[in-house]
């Protein structure tokens, strides 16, 4: 379990996290979204034990942060921003400086090797230093240094930045596969991400946090949420055909390709009532589709408000 | 195993994994060797000592330890590799012990690399082989002495030149103190228990009381404080200088 309580880091004057507390339990994969600077990273800092929290605390597995230290690094497993490593070592090396430095030996430490060098698909590259990796390959020995030693807590700053599409839906897959028994917190602001992995979004802005909640309900939100969008042949006749529909409370038309959004009412669904309008009328539509609602509008009209100062 | 042993391994290999090891070592030879031979005109001080090779080395130190310091801690948080370090089940305190030691140790190899110089003077005359061992830790205890100011000041910033500056302005300030020029200077305008304080903090008096033989245990005292300290400072200064 990961709690923190009224977590707070000031930098002089300036405030980077602002009394941010929550709670993840075992099997939650919590997204933390937030624009750049929202103070995302410095929060997953200070529950890696990295920063000293202002005020406020965290605690890993039971184990506060800043009083038992060591215990609380046991149990969990940080990815910083951008997967440090050292350079000059190999991958083979590199894994294995962390096994030993997380005291895990004898059958123990191959049996954890073998399996996240085959998790992380690094056969190919272990005797290769890690200065002449590919980015992609980079992130993967940064993800496996996080796993090694099946740690209950996974904290992933970023895990997917700057992967090709490919390379994000492996580790995508990865984050799923353990996710059942873990607790793992990851930070991104590619929001297809959130939908892709997590159970459970934060948003962070200006160091507070605004927002907590399933990503199905975050999009429940959204001003998309329950619109019919539909594309026809004849723009026209379908426009004439929505205004029949009483729940309808206002169209709009996109002006690139004509594509129709219909926002229904207050608490209103106006999907079926939509498609029998267009069938009543004879008007051919080439795509119809009911909206859940969009997370990134959800996102800007959460953020928005606060994107002045702050620091990653 | 001990999470000290386990970093400082790696540290050390770290060295090794680059030609800047190889070209530390042999440039440092090449100048014990030829500031012995030429400007301390071992031949023809015709004795049968190492004086001539020790009393160089505070100045060969001067600039070659901040170049093995300057990287300790300012290269680690230029790449981002102090944040896996200390996420790790480390203490603060075994990772700036285990990256000194690892320093230490390198820089030891290479004073033991000058052992034939050792075998020379033996095979020319009969040297008093107790004061060239004091000599040897001597050189030992300054070297690391350097590399804790090094360790210290490489914690204060990103950028490995300005870490080798520093440190070379420090470590020279620190040797200085405990020349003659500098003391009869300072005699002149102030009271000799001031004069004797800044010659008791001047690594050089130290330095130059164990490679001529004495080995008193307020000198090996005095190394290891300030070793502690510096390295003291350097968990403080990377405490204070994580967050940027």
């Amino acid at each position: 379990m990961i709690e923190t309580t009224q977590l707070t880091k000031r930098y002089g004057n300036l405030t980077a996290v602002d009394g941010i507390s929550f709670k993840v339990e075992p099997g939650q994969v919590l997204g933390f979204l937030g624009p750049n600077g929202a103070g995302k990273s410095t929060t997953m800092k200070m529950i890696a034990g990295f920063l000293a929290p202002t005020s406020g605390g965290a605690k890993v597995c039971g184990y506060d942060v800043e009083s038992q230290p060591i215990e609380a690094k046991r149990s969990l497993g940080y990815l910083p921003e951008g997967a440090p490593s050292y350079g000059e070592m190999t991958p083979r090396a590199f894994l294995e400086f962390i096994a030993d430095v997380r005291g895990i030996a004898g059958d123990a430490r191959k049996r954890r090797l073998d399996d996240v060098i085959g998790r992380l698909q690094l056969e190919g590259v272990l005797a290769q230093p890690i200065d002449t990796l590919s980015k992609g390959f980079k992130r993967r020995v940064g993800l496996a240094q996080a796993i090694l030693h099946d740690p209950p807590v996974l904290i992933l700053d970023e895990p997917t930045d700057g992967l090709d599409p490919n390379q994000k839906h492996e580790v995508r897959a990865l984050i799923n596969a353990m996710s059942h028994d873990k607790i793992i917190v990851i930070s991104t602001h590619i929001l297809e991400e959130v939908h892709a992995v997590c159970t459970r979004a934060v948003i962070i802005a200006g160091g507070k946090l605004l927002a907590d909640a399933t990503p199905a309900e975050l999009e429940t939100r959204s001003r998309y949420h329950g619109a019919v969008s539909l594309t026809a042949t004849n723009t026209g006749e379908a426009r004439a055909a929505l205004a029949r529909v009483a729940d309808i409370e206002s169209i709009e038309i996109d002006p690139q390709d004509h594509r129709i959004t219909a926002f229904p009412k207050k608490g209103r669904a106006i999907f079926v009532a939509v498609s029998d309008a267009l069938k009543a009328q004879n008007v051919t539509v080439s795509e119809l589709a009911l909206e859940a609602g969009r997370l990134d509008e959800v996102f800007r009209t959460i953020t928005q408000p606060q994107i002045k100062g702050g620091r990653a | 195993m001990n999470p000290i042993a386990t970093v400082f391994r790696r540290e050390l290999k770290g060295y090794f994994a680059t030609p800047v090891a190889y070209v530390f070592i042999v440039i440092f030879l090449i100048l014990a060797g030829s500031l012995t031979f030429y400007f301390g005109g071992f031949y023809e001080r015709g004795q049968a000592d190492l004086s001539a090779f020790f009393i160089y080395h505070p100045w060969l130190y001067l600039f070659l330890v901040p170049a093995i310091a300057m990287r300790l801690w300012a290269e680690e948080r230029k790449s981002g590799t102090i944040e896996l370090l200390l996420t790790l089940p480390i203490t603060m305190f075994q990772a700036v012990l285990a990256k000194f030691l690892a320093a230490w140790a390198f820089v030891g190899i290479a004073l033991a690399l000058t052992f034939p110089i050792w075998i020379t003077v033996n095979y020319l005359g009969d040297p008093d082989n107790g004061v060239i061992f004091t000599g040897y830790v001597g050189s030992f205890l300054m070297a690391g002495a350097f590399l804790a100011i090094g360790s210290c000041l490489s914690a204060a910033t990103r950028n490995q030149v300005v870490a080798f500056i520093l440190t070379v302005v420090a470590c020279f300030l620190l040797l200085l103190a405990g020349f003659p020029l500098v003391l009869g200077f300072f005699q002149t305008i102030l009271p000799q228990g001031v004069v004797d304080a800044i010659s008791g903090l001047s690594l050089y008096a130290h330095f130059d009381a164990i490679s001529k033989g004495v080995l008193d245990l307020r000198d090996i005292v005095y190394f290891v404080l300030t070793i502690g300290a510096w390295l003291y400072a350097t968990a403080i200064v990377i405490d204070l200088k994580k967050a940027d």
